[in-house]
Formats: C-alpha cells, sequence, structure tokens
C-alpha cells in the first residue's frame, strides 16, 4: 500500500483499519519509558522504537550490537543495522565489545527480541526446531540475542502466536527466560534480567512475579479467548483483570506510517 | 613496502583449503563478497567459518560447497530470513554435511578478544543456562578465581587461519583507514595469522597518518592488500555506496532450490572474472544508483601542536 493510500484508509476510519504489526509495534512501544537504554534490533522492534522517541520516550537511547549508539533517530527506514542512515548522525560508531560491555555491565533497561519458540517460561529458541517426525528446521541462530536474553534488565518479544510457536517447552534453549520456573536464573548464575512481555498476534501475555509462568494480561481486538488458548502449547493462565488490547491511537498509527510508508515491516 | 596484490593471487598466496576464516566482521557494512566470491571461483575446500552475523555471503560459499565447519552466531539473509544454503546443508545434508557450533555474538567476540589478546579465553556472564553452553566445547562454565560464588562462562581464544576485511581506503603497506560500525574488525585483524585487507580506495601513507583515529587495522598484521572498488556490493560501505536492498530480496528468492542457486552461482560468480567484471555486468545505472546522493563529511580533527 502507498503512503497516500494509506492516509486515506487511516483518515477514512482511524481505529479499527490497522494491521496486526502496527498494533504489535504500538503495544511495543508502550514498553519502553523515557530515558530508558534498549538494546533495539531490528523489523517492528525497532519502528517500535521510533514510536516511542517520538511520542512519550523522547530521551531513550538506542544501542546496537554491530557497534552503533544512537541518541537521535535514523532518518530513513532501516533494513539492517548496519544501513549507512544506521551510522550517519549517530552518538558514537564503535565495536561490538563496547555496546556488549554496556550491556553485561548492567547499563541496558530492556531488550527487544523475536525468536522461532518462546514457551511458557519466556525462553526463547532461534537455533533448531525438532519436528514431530523428527526432521529438522534450522534456524539462524542467536545473534546477540542470547546475551541480550542472559543480561539485559528486562526483555520484551514479539512473536506469531500458534501453538507451533509457543509450546509447553523449547526444543532448544537459545536465550534464557526462567529456564524452568523460580530461581532458575540465579541458580544457574545470571545476574539479573528474564522475560517481562511476551507481545504476539493475539494478545499480550506477561510473566507471574511467583512462578515465573506467562499467563495471559489482555486481548487483541477481535481475537477470541478460546482461540489464544487452544492456539498455547501449554494451560495458559489468563489474569484476574483480563482486557482488550488498548487500540493504537490516531496519533500512534500516523507516526508508524510516517515510519513505513510502504508497509515494509508492518503489512 | 608495497603488499599491494591482484584479488586472485591474494586468494591463492594465502587461503588454504582446510583453514578456518573470519570475515564479516562488521555485520551487515563492508561484508568481502568479491574475496568469497574468489575462494569459490578457486575451489578451495573444507573451511571453516567464523564470524558474529554472517548476510549472505558465508550461505554463498556453503551452496558453493567450500565449507565443512560453521562458527557462527547468526547465518542468514538480514533483510529476508534464512540464508536456504545453510538450511540446506544442515537440514538435508547438501551439497555435503556441515558442522555447525554455535556462539552468541558476545561470546564470538569474547574469543576473538582473547585470540587477540594472546591469552587463553575470556570470561563473559552471558549464555549461563544457555543451550548454546552445552553443545559447544569452546564455552566452559567456571567460577571466578576472585569469588568463587560467581558463575561465569569461560570462552576459549580463537585464533582463525586468515581475516579477510573490506575497508574504506588503506595505504600500500595495509594500513587500514574504516568508519561506521566496526563490529569485531580490530580484534579480528589482531586474532588472524594471516591478513588480507580490500581497500576501496588505496592511497598515500600520509592521508592515514593524517587521521591516526581512523586506522582500525595497523599494517604490521597485514600480508596482502587488494584495490578492489564495489568488492563489498551488495553490502553497504559508509561514504562509498549505499546497502542494493534488491539484491538481497531478489538472492532470497532465486535461492530457494537448490538449482535456482547453481543458476545464480554460475551468473554472478563463476560467470564473471573478477569485481571489475561483476561491476560491468551489474552496470553503470545499478552502480550509480548506489553511490552517495548527498555528501555529509565529519568535520575535519585538528592534530597541530
Amino acid at each position: 500500500m502507498s503512503r497516500a493510500q494509506a492516509q486515506i484508509s487511516m483518515t477514512s476510519s482511524p481505529k479499527s483499519d490497522y494491521t496486526m504489526a502496527e498494533l504489535m509495534v504500538v503495544a511495543a512501544s508502550r514498553e519502553i519509558k523515557d530515558n530508558e537504554i534498549v538494546f533495539v534490533g531490528m523489523r517492528l522492534p525497532l519502528l517500535a522504537f521510533l514510536l516511542a522517541k517520538r511520542l512519550h520516550a523522547p530521551s531513550a537511547v538506542a544501542l546496537f550490537e554491530n557497534g552503533v549508539i544512537r541518541e537521535s533517530p535514523a532518518n530513513e527506514l532501516l533494513f539492517t543495522m548496519g544501513d549507512p542512515p544506521n551510522i550517519l548522525g549517530a552518538t558514537m560508531a564503535t565495536s561490538m565489545i563496547t555496546v556488549m560491555s554496556l550491556l553485561q555491565s548492567g547499563k541496558v533497561d530492556v531488550g527487544f527480541l523475536g525468536a522461532g519458540e518462546v514457551d511458557k517460561f519466556g525462553n526463547l529458541n532461534s537455533t533448531l526446531v525438532i519436528k514431530q517426525d523428527g526432521s529438522k528446521v534450522r534456524l539462524p541462530g542467536s545473534g546477540g540475542a542470547a546475551d541480550i536474553a542472559s543480561l539485559a534488565g528486562r526483555i520484551v518479544t514479539l512473536m506469531d502466536h500458534s501453538r507451533k510457536r509457543l509450546p509447553e517447552r523449547v526444543s532448544y534453549l537459545t536465550s534464557p527466560g526462567y529456564g524452568s520456573g523460580p530461581n532458575w536464573r540465579e541458580q544457574v548464575g545470571l545476574v539479573r534480567g528474564g522475560a517481562d512481555c511476551l507481545i504476539t498476534t493475539k494478545g499480550i501475555l506477561r510473566f507471574d512475579s511467583e512462578t515465573k509462568e506467562a499467563y495471559l494480561d489482555t486481548i487483541h481486538e477481535n481475537i477470541d479467548l478460546k482461540e489464544i488458548i487452544s492456539e498455547t502449547g501449554w494451560a495458559l493462565k489468563t489474569s484476574d483483570n483480563l482486557r482488550k488490547t488498548s487500540n493504537p491511537t490516531d496519533e500512534e498509527l500516523s507516526v508508524v506510517r510516517e515510519l513505513d510508508p510502504n508497509r515494509f515491516w508492518t503489512a | 613496502m608495497s603488499k599491494l596484490i591482484s584479488m586472485s593471487e591474494a586468494i591463492k598466496s594465502f587461503v588454504n583449503s582446510g583453514d578456518s576464516l573470519i570475515a564479516c566482521t562488521c555485520m551487515e557494512q563492508k561484508i568481502p563478497f568479491s574475496a568469497g566470491h574468489e575462494i569459490i571461483r578457486q575451489g578451495i575446500k573444507e573451511l571453516t567459518l567464523l564470524c558474529p552475523i554472517s548476510d549472505v555471503l558465508y550461505d554463498q560459499m556453503i551452496g558453493a560447497g567450500c565449507v565443512t565447519r560453521m562458527m557462527p552466531a547468526w547465518v542468514g539473509n538480514v533483510m529476508m530470513g534464512s540464508a536456504y544454503n545453510f538450511r540446506r546443508a544442515v537440514e538435508k545434508n547438501i551439497p555435503h554435511p556441515i558442522e555447525v557450533i554455535d556462539y552468541s555474538n558476545l561470546t564470538m567476540a569474547c574469543a576473538i578478544h582473547a585470540g587477540a589478546m594472546g591469552i587463553p579465553y575470556m570470561p563473559t556472564r552471558s549464555l549461563l543456562g544457555s543451550d548454546i553452553l552445552k553443545g559447544n566445547d569452546s564455552l566452559l562454565e567456571i567460577n571466578s578465581p576472585f569469588d568463587k560464588s560467581e558463575r561465569l562462562c569461560a570462552v576459549k581464544a580463537l585464533n582463525p587461519d586468515v581475516g579477510i576485511f573490506h575497508v574504506q581506503r588503506a595505504d600500500k603497506n595495509g594500513s587500514s583507514h574504516t568508519w561506521g560500525n566496526i563490529g569485531i574488525t580490530s580484534d579480528a585483524a589482531l586474532a588472524a595469522k594471516k591478513v588480507i585487507i580490500v581497500a576501496e580506495e588505496i592511497v598515500d601513507s600520509a592521508v592515514i597518518e593524517s587521521d591516526p583515529n581512523r586506522t582500525v587495522i595497523p599494517g604490521l598484521v597485514v600480508d596482502a592488500v587488494v584495490h578492489d572498488p564495489f568488492g563489498a556490493h551488495p553490502s553497504p560501505v559508509q561514504g562509498a555506496y549505499n546497502r542494493d536492498h534488491k539484491f538481497y530480496t531478489d538472492y532470497h528468492q532465486q535461492t530457494r532450490e537448490r538449482d535456482g542457486f547453481k543458476r545464480w552461482l554460475e551468473e554472478w560468480v563463476y560467470g564473471v572474472e573478477d569485481r571489475s567484471d561483476y561491476c560491468e555486468k551489474l552496470g553503470r545505472d545499478c552502480l550509480n544508483s548506489l553511490k552517495i546522493k548527498v555528501s555529509r563529511p565529519a568535520v575535519a580533527t585538528e592534530f597541530g601542536y
């Protein structure tokens, strides 16, 4: 869809006419607070960071694992973190180990991740999926994800919601969430962090502070609770205060569409 | 001393079958594609490839049958997702089986940093509890010698046989200026036993010495310098040319099946003699469309005293 078309459809019916990717970007942006240091990643989380920066977190700082630190947003849509517009105007273009030092020493508030699978304790698999017939699907691997999941203050993950993608236990634990439950992170020696929020194509899951198990906190518009439960690989608990996910505002949507005018990431 | 030689000569002299090789150290920028393609043309086999993130080049070398072992943090097509040759090799042993020893970005950076420093390992707080640690013999859980209650992951040093780095400019001795994100480039150049520099531009040493903070690799560790303009295409080189996004999306479509990859390889690697031939095939319009449109030089730096 062209930018002009997007603007027309936006003005004709503002709050119901958005894509699932747009809703996820908006939900992710609301997880970023002002002044936070954010390990951003690419795709939807990058748009979420730019949206937060524009609307409610103007002083948030972005770190990229290739060695880029940005206080001001890039001027163009990025397809990779190494695109020249992400270097021009950066605060610092440096080595990976410098940026990872900030992460390891506890200076990063929140990291955004995606994965092939996520389980009920927020562990992520982005390495290898073993299917029921024993065949394997090789995924690209950790990249920086396992480091970010080990060392950031908290983790927000964005995922498609299906039974296959949300098993009770990941078939390969690339990036640690809460492992096998309460106290696991402390026992293995991780010094901080853990899964905080899982934004899916059906709802938003958060993690119980005692049991460390993911529960459903909000349901997206037009999604049925039964559908979410049947598309989750474990007996999903729900919040006592289960609500609808807040719709994107006109302002949020207009910024997202300005950031991704051809809907490369948000179709 | 001039180390300036042709790409074909550099690969022939410094890369052997069975070597371990590190490239792609800036991640998505400045990937030495022209060197990788020459390795494929020379039929070098049984390579071990190391990287934090490989955006497509290693996928091409795997598909061409040059690789028996991967030591990566991530192998794919950054913009599009899967790298199909990597997947075919792991999932179906096509064109032949490869061993994969997984790392994360930080643990690869630590391994290369330790290699650069000449020490046996580097500790990190990452990967405790991860299956990556369990599946990799070069990552070991240890207790801090200073506080036994503190758990760490010890990452064994890596010193690859060869490092290949694409830079904006170098002198004939190999001292290299590069800018934009650096990734693990400086450490990898110190860790590698042999170093090949591929430069967009060859400059007088006076240019390098006018801005010593911009020198990321000193000539004293360099074995060969190759002048290969547009050698990093389709990846970007800050201040020289942009990323050719379409080339990556086309590659993704064309290499979904093995036959499609073979056609791609015939067309873009075996079908051209060298990088200047490749550039001719790409065409002037494509190259011009990727060149920088608006100049944005940094403020000049005063070194006087």
